[in-house]
Protein backbone atom coordinates (compact mmCIF):
# COMPACT_ATOMS: atom_id res chain seq x y z
CA UNK A 1 0.00 0.00 0.00
CA UNK A 2 1.33 3.37 -1.13
CA UNK A 3 1.91 5.81 2.09
CA UNK A 4 -0.55 8.39 2.72
CA UNK A 5 -0.91 11.83 5.23
CA UNK A 6 -4.22 11.57 7.27
CA UNK A 7 -6.23 13.80 8.70
CA UNK A 8 -9.53 14.50 10.87
CA UNK A 9 -11.24 18.03 9.75
CA UNK A 10 -12.61 20.22 12.58
CA UNK A 11 -16.01 20.78 9.95
CA UNK A 12 -17.11 20.20 6.34
CA UNK A 13 -15.58 23.33 5.29
CA UNK A 14 -12.07 22.05 6.05
CA UNK A 15 -12.64 18.88 4.47
CA UNK A 16 -13.71 20.07 0.98
CA UNK A 17 -11.13 22.61 1.11
CA UNK A 18 -8.26 20.13 1.79
CA UNK A 19 -9.69 17.56 -1.15
CA UNK A 20 -9.59 20.81 -3.63
CA UNK A 21 -6.16 21.52 -2.62
CA UNK A 22 -4.96 18.13 -3.31
CA UNK A 23 -5.64 16.07 -6.29
CA UNK A 24 -4.63 12.43 -4.55
CA UNK A 25 -6.60 13.24 -1.28
CA UNK A 26 -9.77 10.82 -0.72
CA UNK A 27 -12.54 10.95 1.53
CA UNK A 28 -12.57 8.41 4.57
CA UNK A 29 -15.88 7.06 6.05
CA UNK A 30 -16.39 3.53 7.25
CA UNK A 31 -13.14 2.51 4.90
CA UNK A 32 -14.72 -1.00 4.13
CA UNK A 33 -14.55 -0.51 0.25
CA UNK A 34 -11.42 2.27 0.44
CA UNK A 35 -9.30 0.32 2.91
CA UNK A 36 -9.93 -2.66 0.92
CA UNK A 37 -9.10 -1.56 -2.23
CA UNK A 38 -5.52 0.36 -1.12
CA UNK A 39 -4.62 -2.86 -0.35
CA UNK A 40 -4.84 -4.18 -3.64
CA UNK A 41 -3.31 -1.14 -4.92
CA UNK A 42 -6.38 0.12 -6.95
CA UNK A 43 -6.80 3.39 -5.41
CA UNK A 44 -3.74 5.21 -4.01
CA UNK A 45 -4.79 8.48 -2.42
CA UNK A 46 -1.69 10.18 -0.60
CA UNK A 47 -3.98 11.66 1.85
CA UNK A 48 -6.64 10.21 3.59
CA UNK A 49 -9.68 13.34 4.75
CA UNK A 50 -11.60 10.82 7.55
CA UNK A 51 -14.79 12.27 7.25
CA UNK A 52 -16.63 9.75 10.05
CA UNK A 53 -15.84 12.50 13.01
CA UNK A 54 -18.04 15.37 11.09
CA UNK A 55 -21.35 15.86 12.62
CA UNK A 56 -23.58 14.23 9.95
CA UNK A 57 -24.51 11.06 12.13
CA UNK A 58 -28.07 11.68 12.77
CA UNK A 59 -31.33 10.46 11.12
CA UNK A 60 -33.80 13.44 11.37
CA UNK A 61 -37.22 13.11 10.30
CA UNK A 62 -38.45 16.03 8.14
CA UNK A 63 -41.14 18.32 8.63
CA UNK A 64 -43.26 17.01 6.40
CA UNK A 65 -42.76 13.36 6.85
CA UNK A 66 -39.56 11.73 5.16
CA UNK A 67 -36.14 11.59 6.57
CA UNK A 68 -33.02 13.04 6.37
CA UNK A 69 -29.89 10.75 6.90
CA UNK A 70 -26.85 12.02 7.77
CA UNK A 71 -23.95 10.90 5.68
CA UNK A 72 -21.62 9.08 8.13
CA UNK A 73 -24.69 7.44 9.85
CA UNK A 74 -23.64 3.55 9.61
CA UNK A 75 -25.59 1.27 7.49
CA UNK A 76 -26.65 -0.88 11.04
CA UNK A 77 -27.81 2.14 12.28
CA UNK A 78 -29.86 3.58 9.72
CA UNK A 79 -31.86 -0.46 9.53
CA UNK A 80 -32.79 -0.28 12.61
CA UNK A 81 -33.59 3.40 13.31
CA UNK A 82 -37.61 3.02 14.17
CA UNK A 83 -38.97 5.35 11.45
CA UNK A 84 -36.81 3.31 8.84
CA UNK A 85 -38.21 -0.13 9.78
CA UNK A 86 -41.95 1.52 9.82
CA UNK A 87 -42.00 3.61 6.75
CA UNK A 88 -39.51 2.42 4.64
CA UNK A 89 -39.33 -1.18 5.02
CA UNK A 90 -37.37 -0.94 1.26
CA UNK A 91 -34.71 0.88 2.68
CA UNK A 92 -34.38 -1.63 5.80
CA UNK A 93 -34.46 -4.54 3.62
CA UNK A 94 -32.17 -3.47 1.27
CA UNK A 95 -29.75 -2.65 3.93
CA UNK A 96 -30.16 -5.80 6.12
CA UNK A 97 -29.54 -7.90 2.86
CA UNK A 98 -26.06 -5.82 2.13
CA UNK A 99 -22.75 -7.04 3.73
CA UNK A 100 -22.35 -8.61 7.18
CA UNK A 101 -22.97 -7.43 10.53
CA UNK A 102 -19.84 -6.44 11.31
CA UNK A 103 -19.34 -4.50 7.81
CA UNK A 104 -22.91 -2.46 8.42
CA UNK A 105 -21.92 -1.56 11.52
CA UNK A 106 -18.79 0.19 9.84
CA UNK A 107 -20.32 1.30 6.20
CA UNK A 108 -21.30 4.48 6.29
CA UNK A 109 -24.52 6.24 4.06
CA UNK A 110 -22.18 8.39 1.94
CA UNK A 111 -19.25 5.65 1.30
CA UNK A 112 -22.02 2.85 0.71
CA UNK A 113 -23.56 5.15 -2.66
CA UNK A 114 -20.10 6.19 -3.58
CA UNK A 115 -18.64 2.34 -3.21
CA UNK A 116 -16.64 1.43 -6.33
CA UNK A 117 -17.38 -1.77 -8.57
CA UNK A 118 -17.17 -5.55 -7.36
CA UNK A 119 -15.91 -6.41 -11.02
CA UNK A 120 -12.90 -8.73 -10.54
CA UNK A 121 -11.11 -7.19 -13.20
CA UNK A 122 -10.94 -3.39 -11.95
CA UNK A 123 -9.92 -5.08 -8.79
CA UNK A 124 -7.26 -6.60 -10.19
CA UNK A 125 -4.42 -4.53 -11.36
CA UNK A 126 -2.75 -7.01 -13.38
CA UNK A 127 -6.01 -6.86 -15.68
CA UNK A 128 -6.92 -4.01 -18.78
CA UNK A 129 -9.69 -2.03 -17.18
CA UNK A 130 -10.76 1.59 -18.44
CA UNK A 131 -12.53 2.34 -15.36
CA UNK A 132 -9.15 1.67 -13.49
CA UNK A 133 -6.73 2.64 -16.30
CA UNK A 134 -8.44 5.10 -19.14
CA UNK A 135 -7.75 3.49 -22.63
CA UNK A 136 -6.58 -0.23 -21.72
CA UNK A 137 -9.44 -1.85 -22.90
CA UNK A 138 -11.98 -3.96 -20.64
CA UNK A 139 -11.09 -7.25 -19.40
CA UNK A 140 -14.83 -8.28 -18.79
CA UNK A 141 -16.17 -7.65 -22.01
CA UNK A 142 -15.08 -10.51 -23.51
CA UNK A 143 -14.21 -12.07 -20.28
CA UNK A 144 -15.99 -13.58 -17.02
CA UNK A 145 -19.16 -11.43 -17.37
CA UNK A 146 -22.12 -13.08 -15.48
CA UNK A 147 -22.38 -10.75 -12.86
CA UNK A 148 -22.00 -7.76 -14.69
CA UNK A 149 -24.23 -5.12 -16.52
CA UNK A 150 -27.37 -6.00 -18.74
CA UNK A 151 -28.59 -2.34 -19.16
CA UNK A 152 -26.96 0.46 -20.03
CA UNK A 153 -23.38 -0.55 -20.68
CA UNK A 154 -20.74 0.68 -23.26
CA UNK A 155 -18.04 -1.58 -24.97
CA UNK A 156 -15.54 0.76 -22.20
CA UNK A 157 -17.35 -0.84 -19.34
CA UNK A 158 -19.92 -3.74 -18.72
CA UNK A 159 -19.68 -2.75 -15.30
CA UNK A 160 -22.41 -2.94 -12.63
CA UNK A 161 -22.75 -0.54 -9.14
CA UNK A 162 -22.83 -3.04 -5.97
CA UNK A 163 -24.66 -1.16 -3.29
CA UNK A 164 -28.20 -1.98 -2.54
CA UNK A 165 -28.61 0.70 -0.44
CA UNK A 166 -28.92 2.83 -4.06
CA UNK A 167 -31.51 0.76 -5.41
CA UNK A 168 -33.80 1.20 -2.50
CA UNK A 169 -33.26 4.98 -2.32
CA UNK A 170 -33.49 5.66 -6.06
CA UNK A 171 -36.92 3.82 -6.08
CA UNK A 172 -37.51 6.53 -3.06
CA UNK A 173 -36.58 9.58 -5.49
CA UNK A 174 -34.07 10.35 -2.89
CA UNK A 175 -32.30 13.44 -3.08
CA UNK A 176 -28.51 13.33 -1.90
CA UNK A 177 -26.91 16.97 -0.73
CA UNK A 178 -23.57 17.74 -1.77
CA UNK A 179 -21.14 20.11 -0.38
CA UNK A 180 -18.84 21.19 -3.48
CA UNK A 181 -15.57 23.79 -3.27
CA UNK A 182 -18.66 26.40 -4.86
CA UNK A 183 -21.46 25.58 -2.05
CA UNK A 184 -24.01 23.33 -1.28
CA UNK A 185 -26.05 21.60 -3.69
CA UNK A 186 -29.00 18.87 -4.28
CA UNK A 187 -28.39 16.05 -6.57
CA UNK A 188 -31.29 13.48 -7.11
CA UNK A 189 -29.92 10.15 -6.51
CA UNK A 190 -30.78 9.03 -10.04
CA UNK A 191 -28.55 11.70 -11.63
CA UNK A 192 -25.49 11.11 -8.87
CA UNK A 193 -23.94 7.81 -10.54
CA UNK A 194 -23.23 8.04 -14.68
CA UNK A 195 -23.67 5.52 -17.37
CA UNK A 196 -20.08 4.36 -18.71
CA UNK A 197 -20.05 5.79 -21.88
CA UNK A 198 -17.04 6.73 -23.44
CA UNK A 199 -15.90 7.42 -19.48
CA UNK A 200 -16.35 4.83 -16.90
CA UNK A 201 -13.39 6.16 -15.27
CA UNK A 202 -16.09 8.93 -14.23
CA UNK A 203 -18.87 7.16 -11.88
CA UNK A 204 -20.52 10.22 -10.71
CA UNK A 205 -21.77 13.66 -11.91
CA UNK A 206 -20.25 14.89 -8.63
CA UNK A 207 -17.18 17.53 -9.20
CA UNK A 208 -13.78 16.07 -7.92
CA UNK A 209 -13.73 17.17 -3.39
CA UNK A 210 -17.75 17.38 -3.30
CA UNK A 211 -18.48 16.20 -0.05
CA UNK A 212 -22.21 14.20 -0.05
CA UNK A 213 -23.34 15.70 3.71
CA UNK A 214 -26.51 13.72 3.43
CA UNK A 215 -29.56 12.00 1.77
CA UNK A 216 -32.94 13.44 1.64
CA UNK A 217 -35.86 10.83 1.54
CA UNK A 218 -39.10 12.38 0.77
CA UNK A 219 -42.42 11.09 2.22
CA UNK A 220 -43.79 8.27 0.49
CA UNK A 221 -46.78 6.99 2.35
CA UNK A 222 -47.53 3.97 0.47
CA UNK A 223 -43.68 3.11 1.22
CA UNK A 224 -45.00 1.46 4.10
CA UNK A 225 -46.15 -1.30 1.63
CA UNK A 226 -42.22 -1.56 0.00
CA UNK A 227 -39.79 -4.48 -0.03
CA UNK A 228 -36.62 -5.45 -1.61
CA UNK A 229 -35.56 -8.89 -3.08
CA UNK A 230 -32.35 -9.81 -3.80
CA UNK A 231 -31.10 -12.76 -5.35
CA UNK A 232 -27.23 -13.98 -4.74
CA UNK A 233 -25.46 -16.80 -5.07
CA UNK A 234 -25.53 -18.34 -1.53
CA UNK A 235 -28.27 -17.10 1.19
CA UNK A 236 -26.62 -14.40 3.01
CA UNK A 237 -23.40 -12.49 2.85
CA UNK A 238 -23.13 -11.87 -1.25
CA UNK A 239 -23.23 -9.28 -3.34
CA UNK A 240 -26.39 -9.31 -5.28
CA UNK A 241 -26.81 -11.19 -8.84
CA UNK A 242 -29.96 -9.32 -9.38
CA UNK A 243 -32.25 -7.28 -6.80
CA UNK A 244 -35.47 -5.20 -6.93
CA UNK A 245 -36.81 -2.73 -4.35
CA UNK A 246 -40.70 -2.28 -5.07
CA UNK A 247 -43.62 -0.12 -3.18
CA UNK A 248 -47.02 -0.14 -4.79
CA UNK A 249 -50.42 1.46 -3.52
CA UNK A 250 -53.48 0.05 -4.55
CA UNK A 251 -56.55 2.13 -4.90
CA UNK A 252 -58.86 -1.11 -4.77
CA UNK A 253 -57.35 -3.40 -7.54
CA UNK A 254 -55.95 -0.76 -9.59
CA UNK A 255 -52.32 0.59 -8.89
CA UNK A 256 -52.68 4.20 -8.17
CA UNK A 257 -49.23 4.72 -7.72
CA UNK A 258 -45.86 2.33 -7.82
CA UNK A 259 -41.53 2.67 -7.42
CA UNK A 260 -39.27 0.18 -9.11
CA UNK A 261 -35.79 0.06 -9.42
CA UNK A 262 -33.38 -2.70 -10.49
CA UNK A 263 -30.27 -3.64 -8.69
CA UNK A 264 -26.97 -5.33 -10.05
CA UNK A 265 -27.98 -4.97 -13.79
CA UNK A 266 -26.11 -1.53 -14.43
CA UNK A 267 -22.98 1.14 -13.81
CA UNK A 268 -25.91 2.76 -11.59
CA UNK A 269 -29.27 1.26 -9.50
CA UNK A 270 -31.78 1.45 -12.35
CA UNK A 271 -34.93 2.96 -12.01
CA UNK A 272 -37.51 1.13 -13.77
CA UNK A 273 -39.57 4.61 -15.08
CA UNK A 274 -40.95 2.63 -18.32
CA UNK A 275 -41.95 -0.36 -15.84
CA UNK A 276 -44.02 2.05 -13.52
CA UNK A 277 -45.56 4.00 -16.12
CA UNK A 278 -46.91 0.37 -18.15
CA UNK A 279 -48.63 -0.11 -14.40
CA UNK A 280 -49.98 3.12 -13.45
CA UNK A 281 -53.35 3.30 -13.67
CA UNK A 282 -54.05 -0.48 -14.95
CA UNK A 283 -55.61 -3.08 -12.03
CA UNK A 284 -52.51 -5.21 -10.85
CA UNK A 285 -52.13 -8.74 -12.13
CA UNK A 286 -48.86 -10.95 -12.10
CA UNK A 287 -49.59 -10.73 -16.00
CA UNK A 288 -49.63 -7.02 -16.01
CA UNK A 289 -46.06 -7.12 -13.53
CA UNK A 290 -44.41 -9.39 -16.43
CA UNK A 291 -45.43 -7.45 -18.96
CA UNK A 292 -43.85 -3.87 -17.03
CA UNK A 293 -40.78 -6.07 -16.42
CA UNK A 294 -40.55 -6.92 -19.85
CA UNK A 295 -41.24 -3.25 -21.18
CA UNK A 296 -38.66 -2.05 -19.01
CA UNK A 297 -35.94 -5.14 -20.24
CA UNK A 298 -36.85 -4.48 -23.84
CA UNK A 299 -33.57 -2.23 -23.39
CA UNK A 300 -31.55 -5.24 -22.21
CA UNK A 301 -28.66 -6.11 -23.98
CA UNK A 302 -27.23 -9.17 -21.85
CA UNK A 303 -23.30 -10.13 -21.82
CA UNK A 304 -22.12 -13.45 -22.98
CA UNK A 305 -22.84 -15.37 -19.33
CA UNK A 306 -25.67 -12.95 -18.18
CA UNK A 307 -28.08 -13.60 -20.17
CA UNK A 308 -29.91 -15.14 -17.29
CA UNK A 309 -30.56 -11.98 -15.70
CA UNK A 310 -33.47 -10.52 -17.89
CA UNK A 311 -35.54 -13.61 -16.82
CA UNK A 312 -34.39 -13.14 -13.35
CA UNK A 313 -35.15 -9.76 -13.12
CA UNK A 314 -38.68 -10.24 -14.58
CA UNK A 315 -39.20 -13.07 -12.41
CA UNK A 316 -38.47 -11.09 -9.53
CA UNK A 317 -40.13 -7.88 -10.13
CA UNK A 318 -43.43 -10.47 -10.50
CA UNK A 319 -42.78 -11.71 -7.17
CA UNK A 320 -42.27 -8.41 -5.40
CA UNK A 321 -45.27 -6.78 -7.18
CA UNK A 322 -47.41 -9.56 -5.97
CA UNK A 323 -46.32 -10.25 -2.60
CA UNK A 324 -47.08 -6.05 -2.05
CA UNK A 325 -50.72 -6.65 -3.59
CA UNK A 326 -51.55 -9.63 -1.44
CA UNK A 327 -50.45 -7.94 1.41
CA UNK A 328 -52.80 -5.34 1.10
CA UNK A 329 -55.60 -7.10 -0.18
CA UNK A 330 -58.57 -8.52 2.35
CA UNK B 1 -0.53 8.55 -9.19
CA UNK B 2 2.67 6.16 -9.60
CA UNK B 3 5.67 6.78 -8.01
CA UNK B 4 4.62 7.07 -4.44
CA UNK B 5 6.66 5.26 -1.60
CA UNK B 6 5.48 1.47 -1.15
CA UNK B 7 7.13 0.07 1.77
CA UNK B 8 9.35 0.53 4.68
CA UNK B 9 9.01 2.96 6.91
CA UNK B 10 9.05 6.65 5.32
CA UNK B 11 11.68 9.78 7.34
CA UNK B 12 8.72 11.86 7.07
CA UNK B 13 7.07 11.32 9.97
CA UNK B 14 3.09 12.67 8.24
CA UNK B 15 3.12 9.28 7.44
CA UNK B 16 2.88 7.96 10.54
CA UNK B 17 0.73 8.83 13.31
CA UNK B 18 0.81 9.15 17.31
CA UNK B 19 -2.32 8.06 18.92
CA UNK B 20 -3.91 6.67 22.28
CA UNK B 21 -5.54 3.37 22.68
CA UNK B 22 -7.47 1.28 24.99
CA UNK B 23 -7.42 -2.06 24.14
CA UNK B 24 -8.98 -4.66 26.92
CA UNK B 25 -9.31 -1.94 29.85
CA UNK B 26 -5.18 -1.29 29.32
CA UNK B 27 -4.15 2.31 27.55
CA UNK B 28 -1.50 2.12 24.91
CA UNK B 29 0.67 5.56 23.58
CA UNK B 30 1.26 4.18 20.16
CA UNK B 31 3.02 5.58 16.64
CA UNK B 32 2.11 3.84 13.92
CA UNK B 33 2.46 3.54 10.18
CA UNK B 34 -1.00 5.10 8.64
CA UNK B 35 -1.26 2.17 6.95
CA UNK B 36 -1.44 -0.16 9.89
CA UNK B 37 -4.60 -1.72 10.20
CA UNK B 38 -5.87 -2.00 13.75
CA UNK B 39 -5.50 -5.93 13.41
CA UNK B 40 -2.26 -5.39 12.69
CA UNK B 41 -1.59 -3.26 15.30
CA UNK B 42 -3.13 -5.65 17.66
CA UNK B 43 -1.14 -9.00 16.44
CA UNK B 44 1.62 -7.02 15.55
CA UNK B 45 2.34 -4.43 17.94
CA UNK B 46 0.35 -5.72 21.03
CA UNK B 47 1.20 -9.38 20.67
CA UNK B 48 -2.18 -9.94 20.83
CA UNK B 49 -2.69 -12.59 18.47
CA UNK B 50 -5.98 -14.22 19.44
CA UNK B 51 -7.98 -12.13 16.46
CA UNK B 52 -7.05 -13.92 13.91
CA UNK B 53 -6.17 -12.66 9.76
CA UNK B 54 -7.98 -15.30 7.73
CA UNK B 55 -8.51 -13.23 4.26
CA UNK B 56 -7.16 -9.37 5.27
CA UNK B 57 -10.33 -8.05 3.15
CA UNK B 58 -13.29 -8.12 5.57
CA UNK B 59 -14.86 -11.53 3.58
CA UNK B 60 -14.09 -14.40 6.80
CA UNK B 61 -14.55 -12.48 9.80
CA UNK B 62 -11.88 -14.00 11.97
CA UNK B 63 -10.26 -10.67 12.91
CA UNK B 64 -13.47 -9.22 14.27
CA UNK B 65 -13.00 -7.28 17.23
CA UNK B 66 -15.49 -4.99 19.63
CA UNK B 67 -15.30 -1.60 19.04
CA UNK B 68 -16.54 1.06 21.75
CA UNK B 69 -19.06 -2.07 21.89
CA UNK B 70 -20.20 -2.66 18.44
CA UNK B 71 -18.89 -5.46 16.25
CA UNK B 72 -16.19 -4.66 13.24
CA UNK B 73 -13.82 -6.44 11.21
CA UNK B 74 -10.44 -5.01 12.36
CA UNK B 75 -9.00 -5.66 8.92
CA UNK B 76 -10.56 -2.90 7.38
CA UNK B 77 -10.27 -0.52 10.20
CA UNK B 78 -7.38 1.71 9.84
CA UNK B 79 -5.71 2.32 13.43
CA UNK B 80 -4.88 6.09 12.57
CA UNK B 81 -8.80 6.61 13.23
CA UNK B 82 -9.37 4.97 16.30
CA UNK B 83 -7.77 7.84 18.61
CA UNK B 84 -9.27 7.55 22.01
CA UNK B 85 -11.35 4.48 20.91
CA UNK B 86 -11.87 1.34 23.01
CA UNK B 87 -11.06 -2.19 21.49
CA UNK B 88 -11.78 -5.56 23.31
CA UNK B 89 -10.11 -8.73 21.56
CA UNK B 90 -11.08 -12.37 22.49
CA UNK B 91 -8.10 -12.30 25.15
CA UNK B 92 -11.03 -9.83 26.84
CA UNK B 93 -13.38 -11.95 27.26
CA UNK B 94 -12.86 -13.80 30.03
CA UNK B 95 -12.08 -12.98 33.66
CA UNK B 96 -11.65 -15.46 36.62
CA UNK B 97 -13.84 -17.93 34.17
CA UNK B 98 -14.58 -18.21 31.08
CA UNK B 99 -16.86 -16.27 29.38
CA UNK B 100 -20.27 -17.85 28.92
CA UNK B 101 -19.68 -18.09 25.14
CA UNK B 102 -16.41 -18.99 25.54
CA UNK B 103 -17.60 -22.32 27.59
CA UNK B 104 -20.59 -22.64 25.39
CA UNK B 105 -18.59 -23.09 22.50
CA UNK B 106 -16.43 -25.44 24.69
CA UNK B 107 -19.25 -27.36 25.79
CA UNK B 108 -20.79 -27.49 22.44
CA UNK B 109 -18.03 -28.77 20.66
CA UNK B 110 -18.09 -25.28 18.13
CA UNK B 111 -15.08 -25.65 16.25
CA UNK B 112 -12.29 -27.72 15.19
CA UNK B 113 -8.92 -26.45 13.98
CA UNK B 114 -10.43 -23.54 15.78
CA UNK B 115 -8.85 -20.68 13.74
CA UNK B 116 -12.15 -18.80 13.29
CA UNK B 117 -12.92 -19.09 17.00
CA UNK B 118 -11.90 -15.79 18.49
CA UNK B 119 -14.13 -13.84 15.74
CA UNK B 120 -16.67 -16.04 16.28
CA UNK B 121 -17.00 -15.26 19.28
CA UNK B 122 -16.50 -11.63 19.64
CA UNK B 123 -18.61 -11.37 16.68
CA UNK B 124 -21.68 -13.60 18.81
CA UNK B 125 -20.80 -11.22 21.41
CA UNK B 126 -22.01 -7.79 19.51
CA UNK B 127 -24.58 -9.77 17.81
CA UNK B 128 -26.17 -10.58 21.29
CA UNK B 129 -26.30 -7.02 22.11
CA UNK B 130 -27.66 -5.92 18.50
CA UNK B 131 -30.85 -8.49 19.43
CA UNK B 132 -30.93 -7.46 23.18
CA UNK B 133 -31.92 -3.95 21.32
CA UNK B 134 -34.00 -5.44 18.82
CA UNK B 135 -32.31 -4.85 15.45
CA UNK B 136 -33.55 -6.76 13.29
CA UNK B 137 -31.79 -9.07 10.53
CA UNK B 138 -32.70 -9.77 6.80
CA UNK B 139 -34.55 -13.15 8.43
CA UNK B 140 -36.36 -11.50 10.67
CA UNK B 141 -40.46 -11.29 8.97
CA UNK B 142 -41.74 -8.37 11.06
CA UNK B 143 -39.80 -5.43 10.94
CA UNK B 144 -40.82 -3.92 13.92
CA UNK B 145 -41.87 -6.78 16.49
CA UNK B 146 -39.32 -7.72 19.03
CA UNK B 147 -36.52 -10.21 17.87
CA UNK B 148 -37.15 -13.86 18.70
CA UNK B 149 -33.72 -15.85 18.44
CA UNK B 150 -34.02 -18.53 16.32
CA UNK B 151 -31.92 -20.68 14.48
CA UNK B 152 -31.98 -18.99 11.26
CA UNK B 153 -32.00 -15.84 12.90
CA UNK B 154 -28.37 -16.61 14.47
CA UNK B 155 -27.34 -18.52 11.07
CA UNK B 156 -28.42 -14.99 9.11
CA UNK B 157 -26.96 -12.42 11.82
CA UNK B 158 -23.38 -14.77 11.81
CA UNK B 159 -23.24 -15.07 8.08
CA UNK B 160 -20.50 -12.70 8.19
CA UNK B 161 -18.17 -15.54 10.26
CA UNK B 162 -16.50 -17.83 7.91
CA UNK B 163 -15.54 -21.31 9.06
CA UNK B 164 -13.72 -23.80 6.94
CA UNK B 165 -14.22 -26.53 9.10
CA UNK B 166 -17.82 -26.05 8.56
CA UNK B 167 -18.43 -26.80 12.57
CA UNK B 168 -21.83 -23.74 11.86
CA UNK B 169 -23.90 -26.65 13.48
CA UNK B 170 -22.55 -26.57 16.86
CA UNK B 171 -21.73 -22.86 16.42
CA UNK B 172 -25.64 -22.21 16.33
CA UNK B 173 -25.81 -24.69 19.41
CA UNK B 174 -23.60 -23.14 21.32
CA UNK B 175 -24.58 -19.61 20.50
CA UNK B 176 -28.18 -20.07 21.51
CA UNK B 177 -27.21 -22.29 24.78
CA UNK B 178 -25.15 -18.84 25.66
CA UNK B 179 -27.92 -16.50 24.72
CA UNK B 180 -30.55 -18.18 26.70
CA UNK B 181 -28.47 -18.51 30.14
CA UNK B 182 -27.22 -14.82 29.57
C1 LIG C 1 -17.03 -8.64 2.07
C2 LIG C 1 -17.93 -7.49 1.70
C3 LIG C 1 -19.24 -7.74 1.33
C4 LIG C 1 -20.09 -6.70 0.99
N1 LIG C 1 -21.37 -6.96 0.60
C5 LIG C 1 -22.19 -5.94 0.22
C6 LIG C 1 -23.51 -6.17 -0.24
O1 LIG C 1 -23.98 -7.30 -0.28
N2 LIG C 1 -24.26 -5.11 -0.62
C7 LIG C 1 -23.78 -3.83 -0.57
O2 LIG C 1 -24.51 -2.90 -0.91
N3 LIG C 1 -22.53 -3.58 -0.17
C8 LIG C 1 -21.73 -4.61 0.23
N4 LIG C 1 -20.45 -4.35 0.62
C9 LIG C 1 -19.91 -3.01 0.42
C10 LIG C 1 -20.11 -2.11 1.60
O3 LIG C 1 -21.48 -1.87 1.77
C11 LIG C 1 -19.37 -0.83 1.26
O4 LIG C 1 -17.99 -1.12 1.27
C12 LIG C 1 -19.68 0.26 2.25
O5 LIG C 1 -21.03 0.60 2.24
C13 LIG C 1 -18.84 1.49 1.94
O6 LIG C 1 -19.04 2.44 2.98
P1 LIG C 1 -17.80 3.01 3.79
O7 LIG C 1 -18.30 4.08 4.69
O8 LIG C 1 -17.01 1.94 4.41
O9 LIG C 1 -17.00 3.68 2.57
P2 LIG C 1 -15.45 3.96 2.35
O10 LIG C 1 -14.76 2.71 2.01
O11 LIG C 1 -14.91 4.76 3.48
O12 LIG C 1 -15.55 4.91 1.08
C14 LIG C 1 -16.05 4.47 -0.16
C15 LIG C 1 -15.90 5.62 -1.17
O13 LIG C 1 -16.74 6.72 -0.82
C16 LIG C 1 -15.98 7.91 -0.64
N5 LIG C 1 -16.63 8.64 0.45
C17 LIG C 1 -16.87 8.19 1.72
N6 LIG C 1 -17.61 9.10 2.39
C18 LIG C 1 -17.83 10.14 1.55
C19 LIG C 1 -18.55 11.38 1.67
N7 LIG C 1 -19.20 11.74 2.80
N8 LIG C 1 -18.59 12.21 0.59
C20 LIG C 1 -17.95 11.87 -0.56
N9 LIG C 1 -17.26 10.72 -0.73
C21 LIG C 1 -17.21 9.86 0.31
C22 LIG C 1 -14.57 7.45 -0.36
O14 LIG C 1 -13.62 8.40 -0.74
C23 LIG C 1 -14.50 6.19 -1.21
O15 LIG C 1 -14.23 6.52 -2.54
C24 LIG C 1 -19.60 -5.37 1.01
C25 LIG C 1 -18.29 -5.12 1.39
C26 LIG C 1 -17.45 -6.16 1.74
C27 LIG C 1 -16.04 -5.86 2.14
S1 LIG D 1 -16.32 -3.80 -16.85
FE1 LIG D 1 -15.56 -1.76 -16.32
S2 LIG D 1 -14.62 -2.14 -14.35
FE2 LIG D 1 -14.77 -4.16 -15.32
S3 LIG D 1 -12.87 -4.46 -16.51
FE3 LIG D 1 -14.34 -3.50 -17.90
S4 LIG D 1 -13.83 -1.33 -17.69
FE4 LIG D 1 -12.98 -2.31 -15.89
S1 LIG E 1 -9.31 -11.10 8.10
FE1 LIG E 1 -10.74 -9.53 8.42
S2 LIG E 1 -12.55 -10.35 7.56
FE2 LIG E 1 -11.04 -11.83 7.01
S1 LIG F 1 -13.03 -24.22 13.45
FE1 LIG F 1 -11.64 -24.33 11.80
S2 LIG F 1 -12.21 -22.58 10.66
FE2 LIG F 1 -13.78 -22.69 12.11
Amino acid sequence: MRAFRYHRPADVAEAVALLDADPEAAYLGGGTNLVDLMKLGVQRPGLLVDVTGLPLDTVEPGPDGGLRIGATVRNSDLAAHPLVRRDYPVLARALLDAASGQLRNMATTAGNLLQRTRCAYFQDTAKACNKREPGTGCAALHGQNRELAILGWSERCVATHPSDLAVALVALDAVVEVREPGGPRDVPLAELHRTPGDHPERETTLPRGALITAVRVPPLPFARRSTYLKVRDRAAFAFAVGSVAAALDLDGDVVRDVRLAYGAVAHQPWRAYRAEELLRGRPFTAELAAQAADAELAAARPLRHNGFKVPLIRNITVRALTGLAGSVRP
Amino acid sequence: MRGGRESGKPADDQWSSRLALTVNGVGHDLTLDNRTTLLDALRERLGLTGSKKGCDHGQCGSCTVLLDGRRVKSCLVLAVTLDGREVITVEGLAGRRLYPLQAAFVAHDAFQCGYCTPGQICSARGMLDEVSRDWPSAVTADLTAPVELTDAEVRERMSGNLCRCAAYPNIVTAIRAAASSR
